[in-house]
Protein backbone atom coordinates (compact mmCIF):
# COMPACT_ATOMS: atom_id res chain seq x y z
CA UNK A 1 0.00 0.00 0.00
CA UNK A 2 2.79 2.41 0.87
CA UNK A 3 5.17 0.93 -1.73
CA UNK A 4 4.72 3.49 -4.46
CA UNK A 5 3.70 6.67 -2.70
CA UNK A 6 3.69 9.72 -4.90
CA UNK A 7 3.92 12.82 -2.72
CA UNK A 8 4.26 14.94 -5.80
CA UNK A 9 0.54 14.60 -6.47
CA UNK A 10 -0.14 16.77 -3.44
CA UNK A 11 2.11 19.54 -4.67
CA UNK A 12 0.55 19.43 -8.12
CA UNK A 13 -2.98 19.61 -6.80
CA UNK A 14 -2.38 22.33 -4.18
CA UNK A 15 -3.91 25.17 -6.22
CA UNK A 16 -7.07 23.19 -6.83
CA UNK A 17 -7.29 21.96 -3.22
CA UNK A 18 -6.91 25.40 -1.71
CA UNK A 19 -8.27 27.87 -4.25
CA UNK A 20 -11.31 25.78 -5.05
CA UNK A 21 -11.83 23.45 -2.11
CA UNK A 22 -10.54 25.31 0.93
CA UNK A 23 -11.88 28.63 -0.28
CA UNK A 24 -15.36 27.17 -0.30
CA UNK A 25 -14.89 25.54 3.10
CA UNK A 26 -13.64 28.76 4.71
CA UNK A 27 -16.26 31.02 3.14
CA UNK A 28 -19.04 28.66 4.12
CA UNK A 29 -17.69 28.38 7.67
CA UNK A 30 -17.35 32.14 8.15
CA UNK A 31 -20.70 33.09 6.64
CA UNK A 32 -22.61 30.31 8.39
CA UNK A 33 -21.01 31.22 11.72
CA UNK A 34 -21.82 34.91 11.34
CA UNK A 35 -25.38 34.23 10.24
CA UNK A 36 -25.79 31.47 12.80
CA UNK A 37 -24.71 33.72 15.67
CA UNK A 38 -27.08 36.51 14.61
CA UNK A 39 -30.08 34.21 14.12
CA UNK A 40 -29.10 32.11 17.13
CA UNK A 41 -29.01 35.18 19.35
CA UNK A 42 -32.44 36.25 18.13
CA UNK A 43 -33.75 32.72 18.77
CA UNK A 44 -32.22 32.79 22.26
CA UNK A 45 -33.92 36.12 23.03
CA UNK A 46 -37.22 34.70 21.76
CA UNK A 47 -36.81 31.54 23.85
CA UNK A 48 -36.09 33.60 26.95
CA UNK A 49 -38.88 36.08 26.27
CA UNK A 50 -42.22 35.63 27.92
CA UNK A 51 -44.13 36.03 24.68
CA UNK A 52 -45.88 32.63 24.90
CA UNK A 53 -46.27 31.76 21.21
CA UNK A 54 -42.87 32.93 20.02
CA UNK A 55 -40.88 31.36 22.82
CA UNK A 56 -42.47 27.99 22.09
CA UNK A 57 -41.95 28.24 18.35
CA UNK A 58 -38.27 29.10 18.88
CA UNK A 59 -37.92 26.27 21.39
CA UNK A 60 -39.55 23.79 19.03
CA UNK A 61 -37.31 24.81 16.13
CA UNK A 62 -34.16 24.49 18.21
CA UNK A 63 -35.10 21.10 19.61
CA UNK A 64 -36.17 19.80 16.22
CA UNK A 65 -32.93 20.79 14.48
CA UNK A 66 -30.76 19.59 17.32
CA UNK A 67 -32.31 16.15 17.25
CA UNK A 68 -31.57 15.59 13.56
CA UNK A 69 -28.37 14.38 11.93
CA UNK A 70 -26.77 17.17 9.93
CA UNK A 71 -26.74 15.08 6.76
CA UNK A 72 -30.49 14.70 6.92
CA UNK A 73 -30.96 18.43 7.39
CA UNK A 74 -28.67 19.11 4.43
CA UNK A 75 -30.82 16.83 2.26
CA UNK A 76 -34.05 18.35 3.44
CA UNK A 77 -32.94 21.90 2.86
CA UNK A 78 -31.44 21.04 -0.52
CA UNK A 79 -34.87 19.89 -1.64
CA UNK A 80 -36.86 22.44 0.33
CA UNK A 81 -34.95 25.70 -0.16
CA UNK A 82 -36.19 26.19 -3.75
CA UNK A 83 -39.77 25.84 -2.48
CA UNK A 84 -39.16 28.14 0.51
CA UNK A 85 -37.72 30.65 -1.96
CA UNK A 86 -40.81 30.31 -4.08
CA UNK A 87 -43.02 30.83 -1.05
CA UNK A 88 -41.12 33.94 0.09
CA UNK A 89 -40.93 35.61 -3.30
CA UNK A 90 -44.39 34.49 -4.36
CA UNK A 91 -42.99 33.18 -7.65
CA UNK A 92 -44.95 30.57 -9.55
CA UNK A 93 -42.15 28.04 -9.73
CA UNK A 94 -39.42 26.84 -7.32
CA UNK A 95 -36.44 29.21 -7.15
CA UNK A 96 -33.17 27.77 -8.45
CA UNK A 97 -30.74 28.67 -5.67
CA UNK A 98 -27.63 26.71 -6.54
CA UNK A 99 -25.75 24.34 -4.31
CA UNK A 100 -23.66 27.03 -2.59
CA UNK A 101 -26.61 29.08 -1.39
CA UNK A 102 -28.48 25.96 -0.45
CA UNK A 103 -25.52 24.83 1.65
CA UNK A 104 -25.16 28.31 3.17
CA UNK A 105 -28.82 28.50 4.17
CA UNK A 106 -28.69 24.97 5.59
CA UNK A 107 -25.57 25.48 7.69
CA UNK A 108 -26.69 28.90 8.89
CA UNK A 109 -30.06 27.64 10.05
CA UNK A 110 -28.57 24.44 11.47
CA UNK A 111 -25.85 26.26 13.40
CA UNK A 112 -28.37 28.87 14.58
CA UNK A 113 -29.99 26.18 16.71
CA UNK A 114 -26.69 25.39 18.41
CA UNK A 115 -25.65 29.03 18.76
CA UNK A 116 -29.10 29.71 20.24
CA UNK A 117 -28.41 27.31 23.08
CA UNK A 118 -24.93 28.75 23.61
CA UNK A 119 -26.23 32.33 23.71
CA UNK A 120 -29.11 31.29 25.96
CA UNK A 121 -26.64 29.86 28.45
CA UNK A 122 -24.56 33.03 28.07
CA UNK A 123 -27.50 35.33 28.75
CA UNK A 124 -28.52 33.25 31.75
CA UNK A 125 -24.98 33.42 33.10
CA UNK A 126 -25.41 37.18 33.60
CA UNK A 127 -26.88 37.89 37.02
CA UNK A 128 -30.42 39.18 37.25
CA UNK A 129 -29.04 42.19 39.12
CA UNK A 130 -27.37 43.44 35.93
CA UNK A 131 -30.70 43.58 34.17
CA UNK A 132 -32.32 45.27 37.16
CA UNK A 133 -29.51 47.84 37.31
CA UNK A 134 -29.97 48.64 33.63
CA UNK A 135 -33.74 48.86 34.04
CA UNK A 136 -33.37 51.04 37.14
CA UNK A 137 -31.42 53.50 34.99
CA UNK A 138 -34.42 53.68 32.67
CA UNK A 139 -32.91 51.61 29.87
CA UNK A 140 -35.36 50.01 27.44
CA UNK A 141 -35.25 46.28 26.69
CA UNK A 142 -33.25 46.73 23.45
CA UNK A 143 -30.73 49.03 25.17
CA UNK A 144 -30.40 46.68 28.13
CA UNK A 145 -29.80 43.70 25.86
CA UNK A 146 -27.64 45.49 23.33
CA UNK A 147 -25.32 47.34 25.69
CA UNK A 148 -25.40 45.44 28.97
CA UNK A 149 -26.48 41.80 28.73
CA UNK A 150 -25.43 40.59 25.27
CA UNK A 151 -21.90 42.06 25.30
CA UNK A 152 -21.22 40.27 28.59
CA UNK A 153 -22.97 37.06 27.49
CA UNK A 154 -21.04 37.08 24.25
CA UNK A 155 -17.70 37.55 25.98
CA UNK A 156 -18.43 34.72 28.41
CA UNK A 157 -19.37 32.46 25.52
CA UNK A 158 -16.63 33.28 22.99
CA UNK A 159 -14.66 30.10 23.72
CA UNK A 160 -17.73 27.91 23.25
CA UNK A 161 -18.86 29.84 20.17
CA UNK A 162 -15.48 29.43 18.51
CA UNK A 163 -15.24 25.77 19.46
CA UNK A 164 -18.60 25.30 17.76
CA UNK A 165 -17.17 27.11 14.73
CA UNK A 166 -14.23 24.69 14.60
CA UNK A 167 -16.71 21.80 14.62
CA UNK A 168 -18.64 23.55 11.85
CA UNK A 169 -15.41 23.90 9.87
CA UNK A 170 -15.09 20.12 9.94
CA UNK A 171 -18.80 19.51 9.36
CA UNK A 172 -18.85 21.53 6.14
CA UNK A 173 -17.26 18.48 4.51
CA UNK A 174 -20.73 16.91 4.56
CA UNK A 175 -21.69 19.07 1.58
CA UNK A 176 -20.39 16.20 -0.54
CA UNK A 177 -23.88 14.69 -0.23
CA UNK A 178 -25.25 17.46 -2.43
CA UNK A 179 -22.26 17.24 -4.78
CA UNK A 180 -20.60 20.45 -3.69
CA UNK A 181 -16.82 20.45 -3.72
CA UNK A 182 -15.27 21.63 -0.48
CA UNK A 183 -11.70 20.96 0.62
CA UNK A 184 -12.27 17.31 1.43
CA UNK A 185 -14.37 16.93 -1.70
CA UNK A 186 -11.54 18.33 -3.81
CA UNK A 187 -9.04 16.01 -2.20
CA UNK A 188 -11.40 13.12 -2.70
CA UNK A 189 -11.91 13.89 -6.38
CA UNK A 190 -8.20 13.87 -7.10
CA UNK A 191 -7.75 10.77 -5.01
CA UNK A 192 -10.33 8.94 -7.09
CA UNK A 193 -9.18 10.31 -10.40
CA UNK A 194 -5.52 9.45 -9.95
CA UNK A 195 -5.93 6.52 -7.59
CA UNK A 196 -3.96 8.35 -4.91
CA UNK A 197 -6.24 7.69 -1.95
CA UNK A 198 -3.55 7.35 0.72
CA UNK A 199 -1.70 10.51 -0.20
CA UNK A 200 -4.74 12.70 -0.56
CA UNK A 201 -6.63 11.52 2.51
CA UNK A 202 -3.50 11.69 4.64
CA UNK A 203 -2.85 15.21 3.44
CA UNK A 204 -6.47 16.24 4.05
CA UNK A 205 -6.30 14.86 7.59
CA UNK A 206 -3.08 16.78 8.28
CA UNK A 207 -4.59 20.03 6.97
CA UNK A 208 -7.76 19.67 9.07
CA UNK A 209 -5.67 18.80 12.10
CA UNK A 210 -3.28 21.73 11.75
CA UNK A 211 -6.01 24.30 11.11
CA UNK A 212 -8.18 23.08 13.99
CA UNK A 213 -5.19 22.96 16.34
CA UNK A 214 -4.06 26.46 15.46
CA UNK A 215 -7.62 27.73 15.78
CA UNK A 216 -8.18 26.23 19.21
CA UNK A 217 -4.91 27.71 20.42
CA UNK A 218 -6.04 31.04 19.06
CA UNK A 219 -9.32 30.66 20.96
CA UNK A 220 -7.46 30.11 24.22
CA UNK A 221 -5.28 33.18 23.72
CA UNK A 222 -8.25 35.31 22.71
CA UNK A 223 -10.08 34.14 25.81
CA UNK A 224 -7.41 35.69 28.03
CA UNK A 225 -7.37 38.92 26.07
CA UNK A 226 -11.09 39.67 26.16
CA UNK A 227 -11.84 38.34 29.66
CA UNK A 228 -13.78 40.81 31.81
CA UNK A 229 -11.73 41.99 34.77
CA UNK A 230 -13.36 40.85 37.99
CA UNK B 1 -46.75 64.46 56.61
CA UNK B 2 -43.44 66.31 57.05
CA UNK B 3 -42.68 70.00 57.32
CA UNK B 4 -42.89 70.99 53.66
CA UNK B 5 -45.91 68.79 53.12
CA UNK B 6 -45.69 67.71 49.46
CA UNK B 7 -45.49 63.93 49.12
CA UNK B 8 -42.92 62.76 46.60
CA UNK B 9 -43.69 59.06 47.02
CA UNK B 10 -47.01 57.71 48.28
CA UNK B 11 -47.38 54.02 49.02
CA UNK B 12 -50.97 52.97 49.71
CA UNK B 13 -52.11 49.51 50.85
CA UNK B 14 -49.53 47.69 48.75
CA UNK B 15 -49.74 43.89 48.91
CA UNK B 16 -47.73 41.31 47.04
CA UNK B 17 -47.67 37.52 46.90
CA UNK B 18 -45.11 35.06 45.59
CA UNK B 19 -47.47 32.23 44.79
CA UNK B 20 -49.28 31.67 48.06
CA UNK B 21 -46.70 33.39 50.25
CA UNK B 22 -47.59 36.94 51.07
CA UNK B 23 -44.48 39.13 51.06
CA UNK B 24 -46.10 42.54 51.46
CA UNK B 25 -49.25 43.15 53.45
CA UNK B 26 -51.13 46.42 52.95
CA UNK B 27 -48.03 48.57 53.28
CA UNK B 28 -48.77 52.27 53.54
CA UNK B 29 -46.38 55.16 53.95
CA UNK B 30 -45.45 58.48 52.43
CA UNK B 31 -42.14 60.14 51.69
CA UNK B 32 -42.05 63.90 51.35
CA UNK B 33 -39.72 65.82 49.08
CA UNK B 34 -36.31 66.10 50.71
CA UNK B 35 -37.14 63.51 53.33
CA UNK B 36 -34.82 60.67 54.30
CA UNK B 37 -36.56 57.49 55.41
CA UNK B 38 -34.72 54.46 56.70
CA UNK B 39 -36.45 51.09 56.29
CA UNK B 40 -35.23 48.36 58.61
CA UNK B 41 -36.33 44.96 59.78
CA UNK B 42 -35.24 41.33 59.89
CA UNK B 43 -34.25 39.62 56.64
CA UNK B 44 -37.22 38.39 54.68
CA UNK B 45 -39.42 41.14 56.07
CA UNK B 46 -40.11 42.54 52.59
CA UNK B 47 -38.13 45.77 52.84
CA UNK B 48 -36.12 45.24 49.62
CA UNK B 49 -39.25 44.09 47.82
CA UNK B 50 -41.09 47.22 48.93
CA UNK B 51 -38.49 49.66 47.58
CA UNK B 52 -38.20 47.68 44.34
CA UNK B 53 -41.95 48.19 43.95
CA UNK B 54 -41.39 51.94 44.08
CA UNK B 55 -39.58 51.99 40.72
CA UNK B 56 -41.50 49.06 39.30
CA UNK B 57 -38.64 46.55 39.32
CA UNK B 58 -40.99 44.30 41.29
CA UNK B 59 -44.65 44.25 40.35
CA UNK B 60 -47.20 44.32 43.16
CA UNK B 61 -50.65 42.77 43.27
CA UNK B 62 -52.75 45.25 45.21
CA UNK B 63 -52.63 48.86 46.28
CA UNK B 64 -51.06 51.86 44.67
CA UNK B 65 -47.74 53.67 44.53
CA UNK B 66 -47.54 57.21 43.23
CA UNK B 67 -44.16 58.82 42.51
CA UNK B 68 -44.21 62.53 41.75
CA UNK B 69 -47.80 62.28 40.57
CA UNK B 70 -47.23 59.18 38.40
CA UNK B 71 -48.91 55.90 39.29
CA UNK B 72 -46.38 53.04 39.20
CA UNK B 73 -48.98 50.27 38.98
CA UNK B 74 -50.87 51.83 36.09
CA UNK B 75 -50.28 49.71 32.97
CA UNK B 76 -50.23 52.91 30.90
CA UNK B 77 -47.26 54.28 32.85
CA UNK B 78 -44.02 54.15 30.89
CA UNK B 79 -41.86 52.48 33.52
CA UNK B 80 -38.47 53.12 31.84
CA UNK B 81 -39.27 56.83 31.78
CA UNK B 82 -40.21 56.81 35.45
CA UNK B 83 -37.20 54.70 36.46
CA UNK B 84 -34.85 57.11 34.72
CA UNK B 85 -35.91 59.71 37.29
CA UNK B 86 -35.45 57.48 40.37
CA UNK B 87 -31.91 56.51 41.28
CA UNK B 88 -31.30 53.07 42.68
CA UNK B 89 -28.30 51.63 44.49
CA UNK B 90 -28.03 47.85 44.92
CA UNK B 91 -26.54 45.65 47.60
CA UNK B 92 -24.09 44.10 45.14
CA UNK B 93 -23.32 47.37 43.31
CA UNK B 94 -24.28 45.97 39.89
CA UNK B 95 -21.81 48.09 38.00
CA UNK B 96 -21.45 46.97 34.40
CA UNK B 97 -18.18 45.00 34.52
CA UNK B 98 -17.44 45.22 30.80
CA UNK B 99 -17.55 49.03 30.78
CA UNK B 100 -15.06 51.48 32.26
CA UNK B 101 -16.14 53.51 35.27
CA UNK B 102 -16.85 56.61 33.20
CA UNK B 103 -18.83 54.58 30.62
CA UNK B 104 -20.86 53.16 33.49
CA UNK B 105 -21.79 56.74 34.33
CA UNK B 106 -22.32 58.05 30.81
CA UNK B 107 -24.13 55.20 29.02
CA UNK B 108 -27.62 55.75 30.41
CA UNK B 109 -27.27 59.52 30.16
CA UNK B 110 -26.64 59.11 26.44
CA UNK B 111 -29.04 56.25 25.67
CA UNK B 112 -31.89 57.17 28.01
CA UNK B 113 -31.71 60.94 28.51
CA UNK B 114 -30.36 61.61 25.01
CA UNK B 115 -27.47 63.75 26.23
CA UNK B 116 -24.56 64.14 23.87
CA UNK B 117 -21.37 62.27 24.62
CA UNK B 118 -19.44 65.34 25.75
CA UNK B 119 -22.08 66.55 28.20
CA UNK B 120 -22.55 63.04 29.58
CA UNK B 121 -18.82 62.58 30.15
CA UNK B 122 -18.48 65.99 31.78
CA UNK B 123 -21.42 65.30 34.08
CA UNK B 124 -19.99 61.86 34.84
CA UNK B 125 -16.61 63.31 35.78
CA UNK B 126 -18.28 65.92 37.99
CA UNK B 127 -20.08 63.18 39.92
CA UNK B 128 -16.99 60.98 40.17
CA UNK B 129 -15.32 64.01 41.67
CA UNK B 130 -18.17 64.35 44.14
CA UNK B 131 -17.70 60.77 45.39
CA UNK B 132 -13.92 61.22 45.40
CA UNK B 133 -13.09 58.84 42.55
CA UNK B 134 -12.06 61.26 39.84
CA UNK B 135 -8.77 59.51 39.13
CA UNK B 136 -10.42 56.09 38.64
CA UNK B 137 -12.55 57.11 35.63
CA UNK B 138 -10.69 54.96 33.11
CA UNK B 139 -10.53 51.84 35.27
CA UNK B 140 -12.89 48.91 35.13
CA UNK B 141 -15.17 48.11 38.09
CA UNK B 142 -13.25 44.91 38.83
CA UNK B 143 -10.15 46.98 39.58
CA UNK B 144 -11.86 48.90 42.40
CA UNK B 145 -12.54 47.94 46.00
CA UNK B 146 -16.11 47.22 47.12
CA UNK B 147 -16.46 50.61 48.76
CA UNK B 148 -15.20 52.37 45.65
CA UNK B 149 -17.56 50.35 43.45
CA UNK B 150 -20.53 51.32 45.57
CA UNK B 151 -19.54 54.99 45.40
CA UNK B 152 -19.35 54.66 41.60
CA UNK B 153 -22.81 53.08 41.69
CA UNK B 154 -24.14 56.06 43.65
CA UNK B 155 -22.50 58.46 41.18
CA UNK B 156 -24.03 56.47 38.29
CA UNK B 157 -27.50 56.90 39.76
CA UNK B 158 -26.89 60.61 40.45
CA UNK B 159 -25.74 61.17 36.87
CA UNK B 160 -29.38 60.81 35.81
CA UNK B 161 -30.39 63.80 37.97
CA UNK B 162 -32.88 61.74 39.96
CA UNK B 163 -35.75 63.25 41.93
CA UNK B 164 -35.35 60.54 44.58
CA UNK B 165 -32.88 57.80 45.47
CA UNK B 166 -33.55 54.24 46.60
CA UNK B 167 -30.83 52.36 48.47
CA UNK B 168 -31.19 48.58 48.84
CA UNK B 169 -28.84 47.55 51.68
CA UNK B 170 -25.99 49.55 50.18
CA UNK B 171 -23.41 48.54 52.78
CA UNK B 172 -24.40 44.93 53.48
CA UNK B 173 -21.95 43.42 51.00
CA UNK B 174 -19.03 45.57 52.11
CA UNK B 175 -16.11 44.82 54.38
CA UNK B 176 -16.44 46.78 57.62
CA UNK B 177 -13.61 49.17 56.85
CA UNK B 178 -15.35 50.28 53.65
CA UNK B 179 -18.75 50.98 55.08
CA UNK B 180 -17.87 54.46 56.30
CA UNK B 181 -16.73 55.80 52.92
CA UNK B 182 -20.09 54.81 51.42
CA UNK B 183 -22.13 56.13 54.34
CA UNK B 184 -20.23 59.44 54.19
CA UNK B 185 -21.34 59.89 50.58
CA UNK B 186 -24.92 59.08 51.57
CA UNK B 187 -24.88 61.48 54.51
CA UNK B 188 -23.61 64.26 52.27
CA UNK B 189 -26.37 63.45 49.79
CA UNK B 190 -29.02 63.56 52.52
CA UNK B 191 -27.72 66.90 53.74
CA UNK B 192 -27.99 68.24 50.19
CA UNK B 193 -31.72 67.65 50.41
CA UNK B 194 -32.05 64.47 48.29
CA UNK B 195 -35.24 62.49 48.84
CA UNK B 196 -34.05 59.06 49.97
CA UNK B 197 -35.46 55.69 50.96
CA UNK B 198 -32.69 53.62 52.50
CA UNK B 199 -33.02 49.96 53.41
CA UNK B 200 -30.22 49.44 55.90
CA UNK B 201 -29.22 48.06 59.25
CA UNK B 202 -26.84 50.98 59.85
CA UNK B 203 -28.62 52.52 62.80
CA UNK B 204 -25.89 55.14 63.21
CA UNK B 205 -26.76 56.40 59.73
CA UNK B 206 -30.46 56.39 60.61
CA UNK B 207 -29.84 58.41 63.76
CA UNK B 208 -27.66 60.89 61.94
CA UNK B 209 -29.76 61.77 58.89
CA UNK B 210 -33.11 59.96 58.81
CA UNK B 211 -36.29 61.97 59.33
CA UNK B 212 -38.24 58.81 59.92
CA UNK B 213 -37.66 55.11 60.47
CA UNK B 214 -39.98 52.48 59.04
CA UNK B 215 -39.76 49.08 60.69
CA UNK B 216 -41.01 46.06 58.74
CA UNK B 217 -41.59 42.48 59.79
CA UNK B 218 -43.13 39.62 57.79
CA UNK B 219 -44.42 41.96 55.10
CA UNK B 220 -46.07 44.40 57.50
CA UNK B 221 -45.05 47.96 58.19
CA UNK B 222 -45.07 47.54 61.95
CA UNK B 223 -43.77 50.94 62.89
CA UNK B 224 -43.40 54.25 61.08
CA UNK B 225 -42.08 56.94 63.39
CA UNK B 226 -39.87 60.03 63.50
CA UNK B 227 -36.28 58.92 64.12
CA UNK B 228 -35.88 60.23 67.67
CA UNK B 229 -39.16 58.69 68.71
CA UNK B 230 -38.30 55.35 67.12
CA UNK B 231 -35.00 55.06 68.95
CA UNK B 232 -36.32 56.40 72.26
CA UNK B 233 -39.07 53.87 72.54
CA UNK B 234 -40.47 51.80 69.73
CA UNK B 235 -44.15 51.12 70.34
CA UNK B 236 -44.28 47.54 69.11
CA UNK B 237 -42.64 44.65 70.83
CA UNK B 238 -41.26 43.30 67.54
CA UNK B 239 -39.41 46.55 66.88
CA UNK B 240 -38.11 46.63 70.44
CA UNK B 241 -36.69 43.13 70.14
CA UNK B 242 -35.15 43.89 66.74
CA UNK B 243 -33.63 47.14 67.98
CA UNK B 244 -32.16 45.62 71.11
CA UNK B 245 -30.55 42.87 69.02
CA UNK B 246 -29.14 45.15 66.37
CA UNK B 247 -27.87 47.81 68.78
CA UNK B 248 -26.32 45.22 71.09
CA UNK B 249 -23.81 44.09 68.49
Amino acid sequence: MFSNIDWDIILRSLPYLFFDGMRFTVILTILATAGGIVIGTILALLRLSNIPGLSHVAGFYVNLIRSMPLVLVIFWFFFLVPYIGQWITGSDRPIQVGAFYSALVTFTLFEAAYFCEIMRAGIQSISRGQQQAAQALGMSYPTTMGYIILPQAFRNMVPVLLTQTIILFQDTSLVYVISVTDFLGAASKIAQRDGRLVEMYLFAAVVYFVISLVASHGVRRLQHRIAIIR
Amino acid sequence: MSANGSAMITITDVSKWYGKTQVLNKCTTEIAKGEVVVVCGPSGSGKSTLIKCVNGLEPFDEGNIVVDGISVGDPKTKLPKLRARIGMVFQHFELFPHLSVIRNLSLAQIKVLGRDEKAALANGMRLLDRVGLHEHAAKFPGQLSGGQQQRVAIARALAMDPIAMLFDEPTSALDPEMIKEVLDVMVALAKDGMTMIVVTHEMGFARQVANRVVFMDKGDIVEDAPTAEFFAKPRSERAQTFLSKILAH
